[in-house]
């Protein structure tokens, strides 16, 4: 379970500061499948980049089952990603020179764990999205929906408690689109909790719950 | 699959990104192996040079004579205690501790005498001795060996009218000419040789010897130590060595070794910055690249381990590449270089570890600091699509 308390976030800009976000107190339940929704510059990737552990808010608190992530140092909260989230980016972000197979690899490779054991999962991750006859080529050499589906591999071989995905079909045709949003109601379906910034309405309604963020705050939040 | 594997993988797969910058580090370090090496050589092969110089100290009695001599014009000496040494210093000579380094002793006479009306001056040699020491001498005839032997210089012959097989006679004793000895350009064309004994008798200095040439083997060995030591023996005699050609040559050496790393330091510096450039280059251009690690619970260490690991893999290749090919141009270069015909390349390991060593030292020295920015990258700033 995510809850944040009051979150602040300010950029500097050449005037003095910009406050992306005003103040945000949100729950995520485990199991949930949450989309953020807003429209530029409303604060929706600020926010989850603070959520995945990835951005220290200005003030507040991001508590991920219990755990105050911004209390820890630098190799703790580097471990907690490891360990307890999964990214999935807009522009799929695959390592060029790494195969489909060693992509997927890539959030396991810090981790005590064999060699073999390493390759199993991210084989079977693979797997799952339908991707086995793929796994020794480069990305260069994958569709975008391929790709899409490598990234969502990578994000899930480490089973994490979440899902942080960016715009996950903002690359993709409307057929791959839904081919991706499938795949992650299908996770959903298998408990995933998975928190989603979109500025697809169409994105949305696979989702459980909407929030929509206006110029750094909740707007609406609901179903 | 281990973050370490990742550096492999990227130089292996993306050869070309880090070609060039191989290539130059190679290229510097290959103007350095060269110079290190040809300079070793070099000195190896002057040392080798020097053996085959035959006598390096000149052994003399302590007297206080003056040279009576200007503008190279003798005018003979004048002395005022003239003495002669014992043979017993031959024994002494050969108890130093430095002995195994000593290849001959030659023991001399010398003495005027008048044949066939001209004043000469007479050398009494140990033939055995003097051969082995000047291995340039040339003889037209026999080697001498018998006790009614001699040797006359070119000039010598020319001005008695003697060839070999001739006899002569020497204040009363009788030599026939074994050999003449062919022109040397030295002062050995004015002499007349004949055996140790033989000399003595004629000078009228049985059991004492007015010199002694020493050659001593010098590759590895400290001649001026050697002079030491035989002074340390001989308290009566005085010692010196015949080097000033050879420390002349020898300090151009040195010089060429000083320029040789100080031109070492100049290159590891540009190499230093070279990879510096290249590596923040790398690590801004691997930006995107870079945040997805540290999203996906990648440390600072995992990252530095990468970024250094890339540049200390560059480093040994370049160092290895480097290496074998400044010893390639140090092996064309030296022929061209050398004072003997036939220079010996001189190949060390420790030239060799130093080389590699050096260059990948450089580069994870000028990786640091790209590596610990590639390490504390911000993940949301480098994914600025998030």
């Amino acid at each position: 379970m995510i809850t944040t308390t009051n979150l602040t976030k300010n950029y500097p800009s050449g005037e003095g500061n910009v406050a992306a976000l005003k103040g945000i107190d949100l729950t995520v339940e485990t199991g949930e499948f949450v989309c953020i929704m807003g429209q530029s510059g409303s604060g929706k990737s600020t926010l989850l980049t603070i959520l995945g552990g990835m951005c220290h808010p200005a003030s507040g608190s991001v508590q991920v089952d219990g755990t105050a992530i911004y209390g820890l140092d630098d190799n703790g909260l580097a471990d907690f990603r490891a360990r307890h989230f999964g990214f999935v980016f807009q522009s799929f972000h695959l390592v060029p020179y790494l195969t489909a197979l060693e992509n997927v690899m890539l959030p396991l490779a810090p981790l005590k764990m064999s060699a073999a054991e390493k390759r199993r999962l991210a084989g079977d991750a693979l797997a799952r999205m339908g991707l086995a006859g793929c796994a020794g080529r480069l990305p260069g050499r994958l569709s975008g929906g391929e790709q899409e589906r490598v990234a969502i591999a990578r994000a899930v071989v480490n089973r994490p408690a979440i899902l942080f995905a960016d715009e996950p079909t903002g690359n993709l045709d409307s057929t791959t689109s839904d081919q991706v949003m499938g795949l992650f109601t299908e996770l959903h379906q298998a408990g995933q909790t998975i928190v989603m910034v979109t500025h697809n309405p169409d994105n949305g309604r696979y989702a459980q719950r909407t929030i929509r963020l206006k110029d750094g705050l909740v707007h609406h939040t609901g179903d | 699959m281990r973050p370490y594997q990742i550096a492999l993988k990227n130089l292996i797969r993306r050869p070309a990104r880090m070609f060039f910058l191989t290539v130059a580090l190679a290229v510097g370090l290959a103007a350095v192996v060269a110079l290190v090496t040809l300079s070793n050589s070099m000195t190896a092969d002057i040392e080798h040079t020097m053996d085959q110089f035959g006598a390096n100290i000149l052994i003399t009695p302590k007297s206080n004579d003056l040279a009576l001599s200007y503008g190279g014009i003798s005018l003979g000496r004048v002395s005022f205690d003239q003495r002669e040494l014992d043979p017993s210093v031959l024994q002494r000579i050969r108890s130093i501790k430095n002995h195994q380094n000593i290849a001959a002793v030659a023991p001399k006479v010398l003495g005027a005498v008048t044949v066939q009306g001209r004043e000469l001056l007479l050398v009494g040699v140990d033939f055995a001795a003097e051969l082995r020491m000047k291995p340039w001498w040339r003889l037209t005839g026999t080697e001498p060996s018998a006790p009614d032997h001699a040797l006359l210089g070119s000039s010598t012959a020319r001005v008695l009218g003697l060839k070999p097989g001739d006899r002569l006679t020497i204040s009363g004793r009788s030599f026939t000419v074994a050999a003449l000895l062919q022109e040397t350009g030295s002062q050995d064309d004015g002499l007349l040789f004949v055996p140790l004994a033989a000399a003595q008798a004629i000078t009228g200095k049985q059991g004492k010897i007015t010199l002694i040439e020493v050659a001593a083997l010098c590759s590895g060995c400290p001649i001026g130590e050697m002079v030491e030591q035989i002074a340390g023996v001989l308290p009566d005699a005085k010692v010196n060595a015949i080097k000033q050609v050879v420390e002349g040559r020898l300090q151009t050496i040195g010089q060429l070794k000083r320029f040789s790393l100080g031109m070492g330091g100049v290159i590891a510096l540009i190499g230093l910055l070279m990879v510096f450039i290249t590596m923040m280059g790398n690590v801004n251009e691997r930006k995107v690249e870079i945040g997805i690690f540290r999203a996906i619970g990648y440390r600072t260490s995992h990252l530095m381990g990468i970024i250094l690991l890339e540049a200390g893999l560059v480093g040994l290749v370049a160092g290895l590449a480097g290496y074998l090919l400044g010893i390639g141009a140090a092996a064309v270069a030296l022929p061209l270089l050398a004072q003997s015909g036939h220079p010996h390349l001189l190949i060390q390991w420790q030239v060799a570890i130093a080389a590699i060593a050096a260059v990948g030292l450089v580069s994870l020295l000028a990786a640091v600091y790209p590596a610990r920015r590639a390490g504390r990258m911000d993940p949301a700033d480098a994914l600025r699509s998030l």
